[in-house]
């Protein structure tokens, strides 16, 4: 038997939510299939092509790891394009793109270097639409499944008898 | 008359809570022939029922009805709705913690006489001993099967430990171990062998970790002497006009308000929920809530002096793999206030999957100098810190009234701020952490902020005196002779050691007290 929420208990999206408190604000699904080539995955429905282009850009100047794909990173933000949350992203994108116009460069994307990028983020950090990516990609972005595997992390162990035959123990170098 | 019992029997013990005080209480009372129902708020995990994925498990099982908080920890700005992270399931945090199971050291009993006056802390004696709890400790490792006790051997040491002893060794630190955890460690036992899966956090699938939940629970219902009914939350403890309690009113599964007669309460609903139910409890002969005369329902919450250190290695680590908190060192518990401070710390092994260190290792974080150390993630370490932190009078549970549960209930308001001597030990800790790591080669450290907190403890705390606290030494109220406090909330002071083990043999001494006082009629 598995219970898991009272009579009035809350959606798995609200106890992710509460759960990160800065505001995780959807999960990801763990069907997507990451494609090398994610022009097509950056095809929108709700929000403006070039909006999610630098919403994109956004998240990896936020969490930069040069490792990681882009794919990934769409997938972590593709929850925005919704006809719900498209205003509110519409919005903090051309914030976004004001904020670097006020630093000199066309647009938020115009700004070649993460440097200049960054410092027009670190302008902006405290505004709830800076907060809301952010803190969707603690979970947006780390808990999707297909990224773990590219920091070395191994996920569930219990289907694979755990590690005692299989190197809890096996460090060489110290 | 055997479970499950009638709504008008007011012959049971009513138990609220069945973590490791009251699924332990549930237990021992149904084995000594006293019938129990206790009401637990969150439903039945099995181990066939736990996850191996941080946030899956974490909605299956953490208490995320909402809270409020306040006061200068960082907590309070990093995870403003979530204080605590502990677990609304049949077997309450057991299902969660970690498994390390530490006895208070002798002077930790007696911290006001031991520290002295420290300005701004309202540390008092327990009216209790290490000489008293000594044989109710052994009773507890045994139920527990505590590693390094009795005769069990230890854990095999993981990665993590590998470079936390080496570490630890490099700088001559001496009582270095394993842990005395409440994991098996061998086949000759009831329950199975620790398979070093990881995930200790998210419930042990092997069911090799003591819980409650799939131990003591049931145990207790072979018995026939007790009814355990999930999903039931506690609204309201009633009483009639002598002031002794009557009863409980509980929302059931589907909603539906229930009351519950009863001989005796317990309340076990750790420290936030059990002051919460005094205060929400109040009535015209008890305006400030039950068992408060004192004003002492609340007060003095501790949270242990906590923080992480992790570091990165040029090499490998891998240290998810395995029990996750089998290692400690111990010599930095003792007491020693040439380091700056009163009390002392543990340091322990500790790993997090990558989910919950993007979340954890500096919540708030971005950019490079923290999508950095993720990078290395595979090269990590990491150990925790926990030391006893100052009760302070200020730290407290209160009824936020604008803020309500899905019941329309007054939520639990946190207020912590930190005393100077849990900073300076915090301080003194991570150059310690720090220190280990660096002895074989870190390249980085990280003095990682405290994550909401598992060991929540005072808000009804055990006093001599009934003016001082809200229980007297075998847990029942100053002010109501057949309403007990038998969780957390009843710590006088926290000691530096993680509390399940303290609780249990505090709850089997408890049960064992109030059989005998419901044998012989005297409540």
């Amino acid at each position: 038997m598995t219970q898991t929420t009272g009579p009035k208990g809350l959606s798995r999206r609200q106890l992710l939510s509460r759960a990160t408190a800065a505001g995780a604000s959807f999960v990801v699904g763990t069907g997507f299939m990451a494609a090398k080539d994610a022009a097509w995955a950056m095809e929108t429905s709700a929000l403006k092509p070039e909006t999610f282009a630098t919403l994109v850009q956004m998240a990896r100047d936020i969490y930069p790891h040069d490792k990681v794909g882009d794919e990934y990173y769409v997938v972590a933000v593709k929850g925005y394009d919704t006809p719900e949350a498209a205003g509110g992203i519409e919005a903090g994108i051309a914030a976004l793109n004001a904020a670097a116009q006020g630093k000199g460069h066309a647009s938020y994307l115009d700004a070649a270097w993460e440097r200049d990028r960054v410092d027009i983020l670190r302008g902006m950090e405290d505004s709830a639409f800076f907060q809301q990516i952010r803190g969707g990609l603690v979970t947006g972005l780390y808990n999707q499944k297909a990224v773990w595997p590219i920091f070395g992390y191994e996920g569930s162990s219990f289907e694979f008898g755990g590690y005692i035959d299989r190197g809890f123990n096996d460090i060489n170098w110290l | 008359m055997a479970a499950p019992f009638d709504l008008n029997d007011d012959s049971v013990v009513v138990i609220i809570g069945t973590g490791a005080g009251g699924g332990v209480l549930a237990n021992e009372l149904a084995q000594k022939g006293v019938s129990v129902v206790a009401l637990e708020a969150g439903g039945r995990h099995l181990p066939e029922d736990f996850i191996n994925d941080e946030w899956e498990s974490f909605g299956q099982l953490a208490w995320l009805d909402p809270r409020t908080t306040s006061g200068d920890w960082r907590v309070a700005k990093d995870f403003s709705g979530l204080p605590a992270w502990i677990v609304k399931s049949v077997g309450g945090t057991t299902q969660h913690w970690a498994g390390a199971s530490l006895r208070f050291q002798e002077h930790e009993w007696k911290a006001a006489t031991t520290y002295g006056n420290v300005q701004g802390a309202s540390l008092l004696d327990w009216p209790i001993d290490a000489a008293e709890m000594d044989p109710w400790y052994t009773k507890a490792e045994d139920k527990l099967g505590v590693t390094r006790t009795g005769d069990r051997p230890g854990l095999p040491g993981n990665n993590n430990y590998k470079v936390f002893e080496a570490g630890a060794k490099a700088l001559g630190y001496k009582e270095v171990h394993t842990g005395r955890m409440a994991i098996n460690s061998d086949e000759n036992r009831d329950r199975a062998m620790c398979q070093q899966t990881g995930f200790c956090f998210q419930g042990c699938k092997w069911g090799a970790k003591w819980s409650a939940g799939y131990v003591d629970i049931p145990q207790g219902e072979a018995t026939g002497n007790l009814e355990v009914r999930s999903q039931a939350h506690v609204a309201r403890i009633l009483h009639d006009d002598t002031g002794k309690v009557t009863g409980v009113e509980y929302f059931d599964a589907d909603g539906n308000l229930q009351m519950q007669k009863a001989r005796v309460v317990c309340v076990a609903g750790n420290s936030f929920e059990s002051p919460r139910l005094l205060l929400n409890s109040a009535s015209s002969m008890f305006p400030d809530g039950l068992a408060n005369s004192s004003g002492q329902v609340g007060r003095n919450y501790m949270r242990h002096m906590t923080g992480s250190v992790y570091a990165v290695f040029d090499k490998p680590v891998r240290f998810w793999r395995g029990t996750t908190m089998a290692g400690i060192i111990q010599d930095e518990a003792r007491h020693d206030p040439s380091r700056g401070f009163v009390g002392g710390y543990e340091l322990e092994t500790l790993a997090l999957g990558l989910p919950f260190m993007a979340a954890f290792l500096d919540p708030g974080a971005w950019g490079r100098e923290f999508t950095s150390a993720l990078d290395e993630y595979e090269n990590m370490a990491g150990m925790w810190i926990v030391g006893e932190d100052m009760p302070q009078e200020t730290n407290r549970v209160t009824l936020n009234h604008d803020v309500k549960d899905q019941y329309g209930l007054p939520v639990a308001n946190v207020h912590f701020d930190d005393h100077p001597n849990d900073i300076a030990m915090r301080n003194h800790a991570y150059k310690q952490g720090a220190a280990v790591y660096d002895a074989v080669g870190a390249t980085r450290t990280f003095p990682t902020p405290p994550y909401p907190s598992t060991h929540n403890l005072g808000t009804n705390r055990m006093s001599e005196n009934a003016r001082d606290g809200v229980v007297n030494k075998w847990g029942q109220t100053h002010d109501i002779a057949n309403l007990f406090i038998s969780d957390g909330s009843q710590f006088t002071t926290g000691a530096a050691e993680n509390p399940t083990l303290t609780i249990v043999a505090l709850a089997i001494r408890q049960a064992d007290h109030l059989a005998s006082e419901l044998s012989k009629g005297n409540i």
